[in-house]
This record gives C-alpha cells, structure tokens and sequence, in this order.
C-alpha cells in the first residue's frame, strides 16, 4: 500500500494548466506541411532548460494545445525551437503563426535520451519522418561533446526527398567526417542520389561495436518495431534500445489518462522508453 | 593449395551474401565469377532483357528503377555494397523487370546464370545452402515493399 | 450536556441535536454538502436543514437496478451510496480552469480565482473516503492546484455504514465498512428501539472546532458496542465480493484472454460506470472562445476511456473495438493503478455495477477472468459413456 499523499498547498503550487505567452521570432518552411518555429519568451522570462526528447504543450490562442517535441539545441536554452506538422486543427495553426505571433507554451515535459547512458559507446539514432527533430537535440548534444562519443551514425528516412526536414543541416552533418549520417526515402526519382529503401535496409551495414552501441529511434510504431529486429540481427539486444512513443498526449502531467500504455502514462513516463521496457505492450492490440 | 589472392581483387566468400554459409560454398563457385567495374549512370541490367547473371555489390551504389512511359522513372531501392541483385535470373521467364544503374562508381562480382544453375544443380546439397542464402533477400525485400505500400511517413 | 469535543474521544449525539450539528458545521464557516433525495435517488446536495437528509429512505440496489424505498424507521443515514460521488465537488464535472485575454499582442493567463465557501462532505462511506485518498494522490501527483484548493478546505464527516448494498463490496477491497482513514469526523448512526443517536469519533482539531456549541456526552462502552455491532452486521452482509489476491496479474497479463469479447457483446460503451466510479479521473479540456477572439476560457471536463476519441492518435482512435476500451478500463482500475499509484482504483462502492445499464458486474468478470480460457470448440467430456 503506498504511503497517503495529500495534495500541497495551492499557494505553493504554480498552475500547471496555465501556457506561457512566447513570440515567433523566425519561422522556416521545412516541407510542404511541417515548419520549424523558433520562439523567444514574449515577456522577461528565465531561459527555458530541457532535455534531449523532451516536448512542450504548444499553444495556438483560441484554437488549443498540442504535444510538440523540442527539436533546438539544448546548449541554446535561450529560444525554443520546435518543428510542427500541420495534422490538425491546432498544429495547423501553430504551423501557420508567422513571425511576432504569441503562442503559448507549457514544459518541458517527459523522459529525455540517456546520453549520459550512450557516454563511451557508439551511437545510432535512426530517424523515420518527423521522427528526426526529437533526435536533433540528442545530436546537437553530442557533437558539441564529440569526443564523449565513440562512432556516431544517422539514418535519417523520409516519403520521398522533399518530404527531408532539415535539408541544408542534413547536408552539412552528411559531410562531416566525425558522423556518418544517410538519408533514404521511399521512392525518389533520378535527381535524387541518397538511398531509396526504407531506414531498416541501412542497418546492417552500420559500422559500429554491437555490443558497445545505444540506438535511439524516432518514427512511425511499424518502423520501430522493424528497426529493432534489424538491429537485433546486428548482434545489439533489446535494452541497448530506446525509443520515443506517441499516444494522445493531452494534459502532459499524468491526470488526463488519454496517453495510458499499460500501465505508463506516456507524457510523464515517456516518450522516450527503454525498448525492452515496453515491447511487451506495442505487441498487444489496441491496448 | 590455393594462392594468395591478388591484393584488391574481390573474392565471393568476403561477401555478405555468403557470410555463415556452408565452408566451400563460395570457393566452388569463385572459378565462375567475373569482376566488373560500373561507373557512375552506367547500366547494369535494363528492363526486358535476359535476366543472365546474379550480382554481388561490393561497394557503391546501384539504384533499381522503374521505367513509366509518361512520368520521369521512379527509383524504388538503392542497393550497396554487401546486397545483391536480385533474383530473376532463377525465377522462370529470366528477365530483368527493373532497370539498375550505377549510382556511384560501383564494383561487382557476376555468377553467369547458366554455368551457376548448373553448378548448383549439379551439388544439390550447395543448391539448398545457396537458396537458404537467397530466400532472406526475398523474404527482406518483400517485407520492405509491404512496409512502404503503408506509407508510413506519409501521416 | 456539553463538553469541549477532544481530538481521539468518542461522543454521544442525539439524533435530537442533529439540527445544532449542522448548526455548528455552517457556523464554523462550512456550507454543508450531503445526501439529498432527488429524482427518486439518493444523490448529494446542499443540505440545509436536517430535513434534507433521506429521513427514512433507503435504496434497493442490484447490478443494473436502483430503486428508493422507505424504511420502517427514521435513519438519516439508511441507505449505502448514490450513483453521486464526492469527485462532483472535488473534481468537478465541468471547471473553468483559466482564462485568457489577448493584450497588446501578446495574452494574459488569469487562473480561475479561489473564492468558493469551504465545504462540509456530510455522510462520507468508508468506500469514500478511501476514494478520496485515491484521488488526492492521482491529483497530488499531477500537482493540479484546484483540486488540492478544495481538498485541503474540505471537512470531511464519515457516516459508517449499518447496512450493506446488494452491490457494495468494500470488505473485499479492504475498504469499509469501518472508516480507518484519517477524518474529520466519523459517525455512526444507531437506531435501538426508542432511542436513536450517533456515536461521534472526533479525528482533527478542525473536526472539533465544529462541535463547539454542540450538545454531546461521552460515549458508554454499551453505546459504542451498539455502533460496532452495526458497522459489522454490514460487514457480514455484503452483496458482493472480489478476489483480490493478484488481481493486478490477472488482469495484466491476459489481455487476450476470450472473455473480453463475452463482455463486449454486453458493453454499451455508455461511460455511466466511468461517471459514477468515485475514482475514474479521465479528463479533457476544451478551448472556448468568446465571439470577439479576444477572450479565451480552458474548461475541463470529465472524460471517459470508453469513449472512442479518447485514445486518437491523428485523429484515429488506437482503442477503436468496445472490447479494448472495456479492457483498459477494468485492467486500468484493478491493474495498472497498482504500477501508477502502488494501490488499487477500486475501492468497492459498487457504483458501475448499479449504475452499468446492462448490468455488467465487475466482480463476475474479475471472477471469469480467473478461469482458464475456454477452448472455442468443447473438447469430448470425460466418463458420460457407460
């Protein structure tokens, strides 16, 4: 029986419901769809900290919130930079606010990637879709402490070439020597050079230890579930894995229950999960 | 005996593709291999044509293309060193249904597929450890098709 | 007589001196919340006057039934609960929980400000207040400050149950009928022949404050034996029971097994047991605008898990079959909670039983879950022949 916990005093207590107004400094168009916003506290306000993964609770004034993933440098607490997909009534206004439009913002919340866990190991982040700006962070992180790092490679995968987010970094990270990073799409035509397959295909030539190697992966569920195996079939086991999960993340703080996995509430416990941790529950059906 | 091969010349048994197959395997059938060298947008294979060797990449880049009358090609699958091309010439009519061409300079051991279908009917016991090796690259593919028909980047 | 109340002493009220009890409560600065008949249904209400109370009510309950019928005394207290639970005041069904106004470009958050009267839960189960203790720790957890706001200026009277409901099952979940948990104060109603009074447990200074000007004298061990014989008598009477013994694995781990479709053929998805469990915490919020775009209120409202947005993922729901979200449900009340909050969600009121409009009995399904899975085709029966 666990111990009884009454609720602190309210005054003691700062509402967690409550947005904080932050302005639009710059916004950039990414694709035909998704926009990469960078936001500055609209009034005095301390800097922002986050972790690697994190999200924010994004706020469109008279429309609603969405879970956003943090996608800028964690070393530049300064602004907060997030890359939206217009999906909805909410992401879609985010993704139209132009410069100087207030938007709100609650956060930082949810688990991080255990970089400290990665310190001394290769590392493999493999990125489907929009899952590479909940990586960027993670990236930016390590190469400003490359040396903490053994191997570092990306596979970054995409619908077709356009459908690349971050497309004049992604060429700079494909020329550096300290990281292997490779791009594939799904379907691409001859004015495209990178891979065209799907992230998984690239797995076994990964040039990594297995045994001395962390992967993160960000994507669609389905893609997850096959990059594990390839990266099983590498010789890597299930707990080298994390990866961020998306359920309907609401209220971000653990009461709303809309995001429950099982037993995890995935705002709070996740996103970011040891795979071994959750694969029992990503095998049941409509749980 | 067998001599030291030559310094940067490929051999059959150092490709992925016969990594843990049974030992002497990949040294039956190295008297048929045949070296070649791509340059960039060369053609290894064209659509129609007849499927007469199986390809093991061993570095650069081969692009498998689909060919539409009324549209720009459609690339559908990058392949690189360690995979390889495909399995036409053993699936009855032998005849390419892609096109591939060199996206990078790219360097290839070729099995001519007669002289391979014979060696391989000859040793049943090599014809089976060799299917073994081929029916994952199947199976992979396949998978790998049905998971871009979900067009799981698209939502 | 009166004497000043002590935290820990056990008093004498007589029914006579209700009237002076909730007398106390108002004067103390409480508005006083309680059992009230409407609707042919014992539901809580302001209770002004000793009036308000159900005098002489009770209610017939069975899984899918509910029915007020009157007692052969005057108990204030006759009855077991209600398809209301104390949630509606701590956790309300519909709150503002800010609003916003658009200023000089940018917008102005205002919390919804703090200036509700105290209230004063009179007639709180055992069932009940173990419900509460769930609930603040759901809430504490979350750090959700109108919840705690009201929780913390909450007097909360317990009334112990002389009776059990044909669906109540607080032994099973080590919840009742005697009230354990910390209290205000504690009540129990005791009708002998002629006499009719309360045994009165004094458990806070705040408890105490209320029955300043209240007449009371110190119980006898004869009174307080009547008490306990009747809060036992519930004990032994309980309609319902549940193994609770690994529950949690049960649950857990048989997310397959086939009788999740049997209830899924019964399960209307209606959420009634979701509305009426004293625990269900599921929430969402809305945006409402007014029409100048200018002003922005965030209400939340209670959600439920048997609704089919409520899981959607871009607008597709992941628990789109009945029969998940009745699993997710039941696995979260009895299961998962232990992982969330190292306890169970069910603390045995019975309220989805009653109130489930096809009677779907969470004991008969958490005793069904326990059998073996059944093969589909019946395999040959052993011994039948000659």
């Amino acid at each position: 029986m666990a111990a009884r916990s009454l609720p602190p005093a309210a005054e003691e207590m700062p509402s967690p419901w409550a947005p904080v107004p932050f302005r639009v400094a710059q916004r950039t168009a990414e694709t035909s769809d998704t926009v990469t916003l960078v936001l500055t506290p609209a009034r005095d306000a301390p800097e922002f900290p986050f972790a690697p993964g994190q999200f924010n609770m994004l706020y469109a004034f008279g429309v609603g919130e969405a879970a956003i993933s943090i996608s800028g440098d964690p070393a530049a607490p300064g602004s907060l930079v997030h890359t939206v997909r217009t999906a909805g009534k909410v992401s879609g206004a985010l993704a139209a606010a132009g410069p100087g439009t207030i938007v709100g913002v609650r956060g930082p919340y949810g688990s991080a990637w255990p970089l400290a866990a990665a310190e001394g190991k290769d590392v493999v982040l493999v990125a489907g879709g929009l899952g590479l700006p909940p990586l960027r962070p993670a990236l930016y992180t390590m190469l400003a402490d490359r040396g903490k790092f053994g191997r570092i490679e990306v596979i970054y995968g995409a619908r077709t070439p356009k459908d690349l987010v971050f497309y004049r970094q992604v060429q700079e990270w494909r020329a550096r020597t300290d990281l292997r990073f490779q791009t594939t799409v799904d379907a691409a035509d001859r004015s495209w050079y990178g891979d065209v397959g799907l992230v998984t295909a690239r797995v076994p030539d990964l040039r990594v230890d297995p045994a001395n190697t962390v992967a993160f992966l960000c994507g669609p569920e389905v893609m997850l579930k096959f990059t594990v195996q390839a990266l099983v079939a590498k010789g890597m086991t299930e707990d080298q894995v994390y990866v961020s999960l998306e359920r309907n993340m609401k209220c971000a703080i653990g009461l709303c229950g809309h995001c429950q996995l099982g037993p995890e509430f995935v705002c709070r416990d996740g996103p970011v999960f040891r795979y071994s941790d959750v694969r029992r529950y990503l095998t049941v059906r409509e749980l | 005996m067998t001599a030291a091969p030559t310094p940067g010349a490929l051999r059959l048994a150092e490709h992925r593709f016969f990594v843990g197959a049974p030992s002497g395997l990949a040294d039956r059938l190295e008297p048929l291999a045949v070296e070649r060298s791509y340059a960039f947008g060369d053609t290894l294979v064209r659509e129609g044509d007849i499927a007469d060797r199986f390809v093991l990449i061993y570095e650069g880049k081969v692009a498998l293309e689909i060919v539409l009358p009324d549209r720009p090609s459609v690339t559908i699958q990058t392949l690189g060193g360690g995979d390889v091309l495909g399995w036409s010439w053993l699936v009855p009519p032998p005849e390419w249904w892609l096109d591939a061409r060199a996206v990078k300079r790219t360097r290839t051991l070729e099995l001519p597929a007669g002289p391979l279908r014979a060696a391989l009917d000859a040793h049943p016991d090599d014809g089976y450890a060799f299917l073994l090796r081929l029916l994952p690259v199947v199976a992979q593919r396949l998978d790998h098709t049905r998971l871009q028909l979900m067009d799981l980047h698209g939502r | 007589m009166t004497e000043s109340a002590q935290v820990g002493g056990r008093y004498v009220l007589d029914r006579a001196d209700f009237p002076a009890f909730l007398d106390g409560m108002r004067a103390a600065g409480y508005r006083v919340v309680g059992p009230t008949v409407r609707d042919r249904a014992i539901v809580y209400g302001e209770v002004r006057a000793v009036t308000d109370l159900p005098i002489g009510w009770t209610d017939r309950q069975e899984a899918g039934q509910y029915r007020l019928e009157r007692r052969s005394d005057e108990a204030l207290f006759g009855y077991n609960v209600g398809p209301h639970s104390w949630k509606k005041y701590l956790f309300p069904a519909h709150e503002r929980l800010w609003t916003a106004t658009t200023t000089d470009g940018s917008f102005e958050v205002r919390p919804e400000p703090d200036d509700a009267t105290p209230l004063a839960f009179l007639g709180v189960r055992a069932c009940e207040l173990a419900a509460i203790r769930v609930q603040d720790r759901v809430f504490g957890l979350a750090g959700d400050p109108t919840y705690a706001r009201r929780r913390r200026s909450v007097l909360r009277v317990a009334v112990e149950c002389g009776q059990a409901g044909r669906t109540c099952f607080c032994v099973s979940m080590g919840t009742g009928p005697a009230v354990h948990d910390e209290v205000d104060l504690a009540l129990t109603e005791v009708l002998e022949g002629d006499r009719h009074y309360f045994l009165l447990h004094v458990g806070s200074d705040r408890g105490a404050r209320v029955l300043t000007d209240v007449p009371l004298r110190p119980a006898s061990p004869v009174e307080e034996g009547a008490a306990a014989d009747r809060v036992a008598s519930a004990a032994a009477s309980m309609g319902r029971s549940l193994t609770t013994t690994g529950i949690r694995d049960v649950l857990v781990n048989q997310p397959d097994h086939p009788r999740w479709a049997i209830v899924a053929r019964r399960c209307l998805a209606c959420t009634n047991c979701t509305m009426a469990c004293p625990t269900c915490f599921c929430q969402s919020t809305e945006e409402v605008p007014d029409l100048s775009g200018e002003k922005v209120e965030r209400w939340r409202r209670w959600d439920s898990c048997f609704n089919s947005q409520f899981s959607a993922v871009h607008g597709t729901s992941v628990r789109q079959s009945t029969q998940s979200r009745y699993r997710q449900w039941l696995t979260h009340k009895f299961g998962t909670w232990h992982d969330q909050f190292g306890e169970s969600g069910c603390v045995g009121c019975g309220r989805c039983i009653t109130w489930c409009p096809v009677g779907i009995d969470v004991t008969e399904e958490a005793a069904a879950l326990r059998e073996p899975a059944r093969p589909t085709v019946p395999s040959a029966s052993k011994g039948t022949t000659p």
